[in-house]
């Protein structure tokens, strides 16, 4: 056992010595993935309780996922809120950002503390305002009300990100733009966004992320043939263990690592280009 | 042909030219402060103005004196922060030790380490709340295993109660608590723990006396923002407490659903985010937020 006794850091402590340290944090690792994971084999079980390691293997909780209309339309409903937020947050986030970073007023600060009020107040009790505030604008069980609450929900992530961001950029560059004749608009698209755009690709996808896993004001403002899968799936895990929701997991777990595996990606060019 | 122009009027004219500028890029912020406007606080401010007001509809702190004398809300309020606090205490027990232990890896070791902190993190809160109910119910693995190899013979009450309810909290705040931590832990210059075996000290002191001061900043910011979420958190109670263990935000989602009590769930509302904020407030305080709110931007 060579490598036990060999020296972990400068300051001589073993390898040897060190032994529970590494087996405290491999455990400790194990207990953050392997209950996340476990729901992967045991979604495709034949029988009727989920058992790990199934004794028949099946897909018969897939088809009981893809066959339900109810459960289908609440997928695509979640996937169109998702996309659609995605759509709202990531122009406004990148324009508050880039206005409160160049404006550079005294008011940018205070501005900015109030775009991500939506991160500190407690879920819920937006929820209940919004829902309140919707009763009113009769916005419950539309597309557009999940999409605007989820939208404001997703801004504090976007902004942060989009806003650190900037700060590693050198705004000198547009300025060379813009002294060499280009407008401020011009600049800002042909020079700033194009080296800012892994942050802004980032502030996209954690937007899709925050509405597409969002369950408590879905909760409140959605229903019926609106009704998020999040919020479908509360409702049954409330009642009962449906097997069908392990399936169900499954694919939002693959969902939602593609869709990190492309921040990855495109994070990765960002290292590579500078 | 272009008259002469006094160099102080063209100053002027300059000036103004700047600050029209900084009010149009300004107004770029406009479309965000809107949303925020008319989703957060304009109902938030509504909820508050509801919460005064008793169910005869007169004004009065009804809805507030009502839980200090309730011995139902009084005690909501106390699982709350009992479940906040020890959620927290167990998020820094068992991840003060991942963080340092991966703090001691090469990058690279550290990177796949990491990677298992952050692969929780992007899998939804519901999945992941679900995963535990599989593993923890009465015909779960953990019961099914542990009567298999006879370790006990009845079935472990491990969810459906406070045990399930911690355990999956934990899980859900740990990689908040880590990845801060993680992040300080990895800015300590580790020519000040070279410089104290210099001095004599042993790997323990060194540890001791130097790393662990210097970890303090990301220690403090990963306790401030797990116990801020657990005072709100919803899901995770709901599914796994099994109506043993109910937090304010659980309590006031009833009172929207069965009774259509605004006044009162505003008004438990309104609380909580005071609290929330007091906590914030006392964390800002001892140490620069900015920090804690970048952190929670990187992962």
């Amino acid at each position: 056992m060579n490598w036990l006794q060999r020296p972990a850091s400068d300051t001589q402590i073993t390898h040897g010595r060190r032994l529970w340290l590494y087996i405290i944090g491999v455990l400790i690792l194990a207990f953050l993935i392997i209950p996340t994971l476990i729901v992967i084999p045991m979604s495709f079980s034949q029988s009727q309780y989920l058992e790990f390691p199934p004794r028949v293997w099946g897909v018969r909780w897939y088809e009981n996922y893809f066959g339900s209309i109810e459960w289908m339309t609440a997928t695509w409903v979640s996937i169109k809120a998702a996309f659609w937020t995605v759509l709202v947050t990531t122009p406004i986030a990148t324009m508050a950002a880039y206005g409160l970073y160049v404006s550079n007023i005294r008011a940018a600060r205070f501005i900015f503390v109030l775009l991500i009020t939506p991160m500190m107040v407690p879920v819920v009790l937006i929820a209940i305002g919004v829902f309140f505030a919707y009763t009113r604008l009769s916005l419950n069980n539309t597309m557009v009300g999940l999409v605007l609450a989820h939208s404001v929900l997703a801004l504090p992530m976007a902004l942060i990100v989009i806003s650190a961001g900037l700060r590693s950029y050198d705004m000198n560059q547009e300025r060379v733009a813009r002294s060499l004749g280009a407008s401020r608009l011009k600049a800002f698209l042909v020079v700033t966004l194009p080296q800012i755009r892994f942050s802004v690709i980032t502030g996209a996808l954690l937007a899709f992320i925050v509405s597409f896993d969002e369950v408590i004001v879905a909760l409140f403002i959605s229903g019926g043939d609106m009704s998020t899968i999040t919020r479908s799936m509360f409702l049954a895990l409330r009642d009962q263990i449906d097997p069908t929701i392990a399936s169900i997991s499954t694919v939002m777990i693959l969902i939602t690592t593609a869709v990190f595996l492309v921040a990855q990606v495109l994070g990765k060019s960002k290292s590579d280009n500078s | 042909m272009t008259a002469p122009i006094s160099p102080a009027h063209n100053a002027e004219a300059l000036r103004r030219d700047e600050r029209r500028e900084r009010l149009l890029l300004f107004g770029l912020s406009l479309p965000a402060l809107i949303m925020v406007l008319l989703v957060i606080l304009v109902p938030v401010g509504w909820l508050f103005w509801l919460s005064l007001f008793n169910d005869e509809g007169v004004l009065s702190t009804y809805n507030y004196s009502r839980m200090l004398e309730s011995k139902s809300y009084v005690r909501i309020f106390k699982t709350t922060f009992n479940v906040s606090f020890l959620t927290t205490l167990i998020c820094v027990l068992i991840g003060y030790p991942l963080a340092y232990f991966l703090s001691q890896l090469s990058k690279r070791w550290a990177a796949i380490g990491l990677i298992a902190v952050l692969l929780p993190f992007w899998t939804s809160l519901l999945v992941r709340t679900y995963a535990w109910l599989v593993v923890l119910q009465r015909k779960g693995l953990i019961n099914q295993w542990g009567i298999e190899l006879g370790w006990w013979e009845t079935p472990l009450r491990l969810v459906h109660n406070l045990n399930g309810t911690l355990i999956g909290m934990v899980h859900i705040m740990l990689p908040f608590l880590v990845l801060p931590l993680y992040g300080s832990m990895r800015s300590i210059d580790f020519d000040y723990l070279k410089a104290a075996a210099n001095l004599g000290a042993n790997p323990t002191k060194s540890f001791w006396f130097v790393f662990f001061p210097l970890s303090l900043p990301g220690l403090f910011a990963g306790i401030t923002v797990v116990f801020v979420l657990c005072l709100g958190f919803f899901v995770t109670p709901a599914v796994l407490g099994g109506g043993k263990v109910i937090m304010v935000s659980m309590k006031i989602e009833t009172l929207i659903d069965l009774f259509f009590n605004f006044g009162t769930a505003s008004a438990l509302g309104v609380v909580l985010l005071v609290l929330t904020l007091a906590v914030l407030f006392i964390a800002h305080k001892l140490l620069n937020l900015d920090k804690v709110l970048g952190s929670g931007g990187g992962g």
